[in-house]
């Protein structure tokens, strides 16, 4: 297969992007800086992400649409607000994850952003489970970029007025350059920030504008530092057909008058994970030296008993040091319990901890 | 008369008398990226030519270091196991890796001369 390419790629190329294949694209992973000044820009400035990969779905229909798709997702959809989001899985019937996403609901339906990796997959499924009814577009023609940082909203706000009024995961169509862009207040860094859905042709120069503007183009690499240091699951890691979202502490996405429902897929088993618990569960971990356990680093308790493993594992820049996320059984699980983690056959002292590691500054109260 | 000779796993030695000074290239930090962590030989441990001679991290990856010339190590580099991020700085100089006493300097006739290793690190591209 044919490795695919976004809009701005000869724009990463022009700035002396390193790519690396992701989920069957062309992706930017650093650029000059490298990923520790780009995490640090973002975390400071304002920085600038290609996440055009991703899916954007789009799905239209009446009232019928919001009962089906609740009967799929476990977010109450009738009382979410127009151009208000969600953060959702989709499951199997057994609360295995196929994919977690972004749900937004738009005039005349919604728009659910899915990750590269999933996004074909996930519209196999959901065209079956219903029923080819509605009218339904995984959007190519869309680019998709994300604005993140401290002086994000200055920077958009000149481009594009009125921006700084959005709430965290609330949105609007705005215009630029006579066609209607979609922007959201969020992202995945656990800055304040945007993410914007733009055509194709236009996404080239919108860049060069918040470019002009002092933002800068960051790479995944840093993408992924700067997720994993707020404690966000990236698909593949944290998350998989093999986890649950009680497992993965994503209690919280889940609609409490839904799981008293009990009316969508997989409901049965989530709501036994509520009240029985579950055997593993995901935490944050930080080890107590400088030694970095990435994925698949076997996690020991203090009776050198195999407890748990780590999903991801870095350097984190803001942080100044390394930090983890991964599974371990529950009795493991509280805050502060000494484990070991084996890294080149060594073990390394490490504290269960809270996350995020790093605060998170999403703004909520702007109107 | 100290003498420099590079490794095809892109390291470098700097030998004086018996005693051989090691660490990596400046072409392998910018390969690399940022290095967040290292791990050294420990002192009084031997290492054997082309053998592993400790781990440099990178935000992204491990990557092992291995050691051009077999030896005794005779100290290691405390200063880059506290501050990394020196070996992208001047990974050639300040931020050497190991001193090792040299076992046999017959292999050293293995290794590049200056010249030698750019045209090899230029070619193979890695």
């Amino acid at each position: 297969m044919e490795i695919k390419k976004t809009s701005l790629y000869q724009l990463h190329k022009n700035n002396n992007a390193k790519f690396v294949e992701f989920a069957g694209y062309e992706m930017p992973i650093q650029y000059d800086q490298g990923i520790i000044e780009e995490h640090k820009f973002t975390r400071k400035h304002s920085g600038i992400f290609d996440v055009s990969h991703m899916g954007q779905l789009f799905i239209y229909g009446d009232e019928n649409l919001t009962k089906d798709l609740e009967k799929i997702f476990p977010v109450d959809l009738k009382n979410l607000e127009l151009n208000c989001s969600k953060y959702s899985f989709l499951m199997n019937n057994e609360a295995g994850i196929y994919d977690d996403l972004i749900i937004t609901k738009i005039e005349g339906g919604y728009v659910i952003i899915l990750n590269a990796a999933c996004k074909d997959n996930d519209h196999k499924i959901l065209s079956k489970l219903l029923l080819n009814k509605y009218d339904m577009n995984l959007d190519e023609s869309r680019s998709l970029i994300a604005i993140q940082g401290p002086r994000s909203v200055q920077i958009l706000n000149n481009i594009i007025k009125g921006v700084e009024n959005l709430n965290f995961m609330t949105g609007n169509w705005f215009t630029y350059k006579e066609q209607k862009i979609f922007i959201t207040r969020s992202g995945y860094t656990g800055e304040d920030g945007f993410e914007i859905s733009i055509e194709n042709h236009l996404v080239e120069d919108f860049t060069k504008e918040l470019l002009e503007k002092g933002a800068k183009l960051i790479g995944l690499g840093a993408r992924d530092t700067l997720r994993l240091e707020a404690g966000l699951c990236l698909y593949g890691h944290e998350l998989d057909i093999n986890k649950t979202p009680i497992e993965a502490n994503l209690k919280w996405a889940i609609s409490k008058q839904r799981i008293e429902n009990s009316d969508f897929i997989a409901s049965d088993v989530i709501k036994n994970q509520i009240i029985e618990g579950v055997k593993k569960i995901r935490v944050g971990i930080k080890p107590e030296g400088r030694i970095i356990a990435r994925e698949k680093t076997k996690i020991f308790n203090e009776d050198d008993l195999l407890v748990g493993e780590v999903t991801s594992g870095t350097f984190g820049p803001s942080v100044n040091g390394p930090v983890a996320m991964g599974y371990i059984e529950k009795e493991f699980s509280k805050k502060d319990t000494k484990v070991f983690l084996e890294v080149r056959g060594k073990k390394h002292p490490a504290n269960i901890c809270g996350l995020p590691f790093y605060k998170k500054s999403y703004v909520k109260g702007v109107n | 008369m100290s003498e420099v000779k590079y490794s095809k796993e892109h390291e470098w030695i700097k030998v004086e008398g018996d005693i051989g000074t090691i660490g990596i290239t400046q072409h392998a930090a910018e390969m690399l990226g940022d290095i967040v962590f290292v791990e050294l030989p420990d002192v009084g441990s031997s290492v054997e030519k082309d053998g592993n001679a400790g781990v440099v991290e990178s935000t992204k990856a491990a990557s092992d270091v291995y050691t051009p010339i077999s030896g005794e190590v005779m100290e290691n580099n405390q200063a880059i196991v506290d501050d990394p991020g020196k070996i992208n700085s001047d990974p050639e100089n300040e931020a050497w890796f190991f001193k090792l006493k040299i076992k046999d300097k017959s292999e050293m006739d293995t290794l590049m001369n200056k010249e030698e290793y750019e045209k090899f690190s230029k070619e193979s591209g890695n």
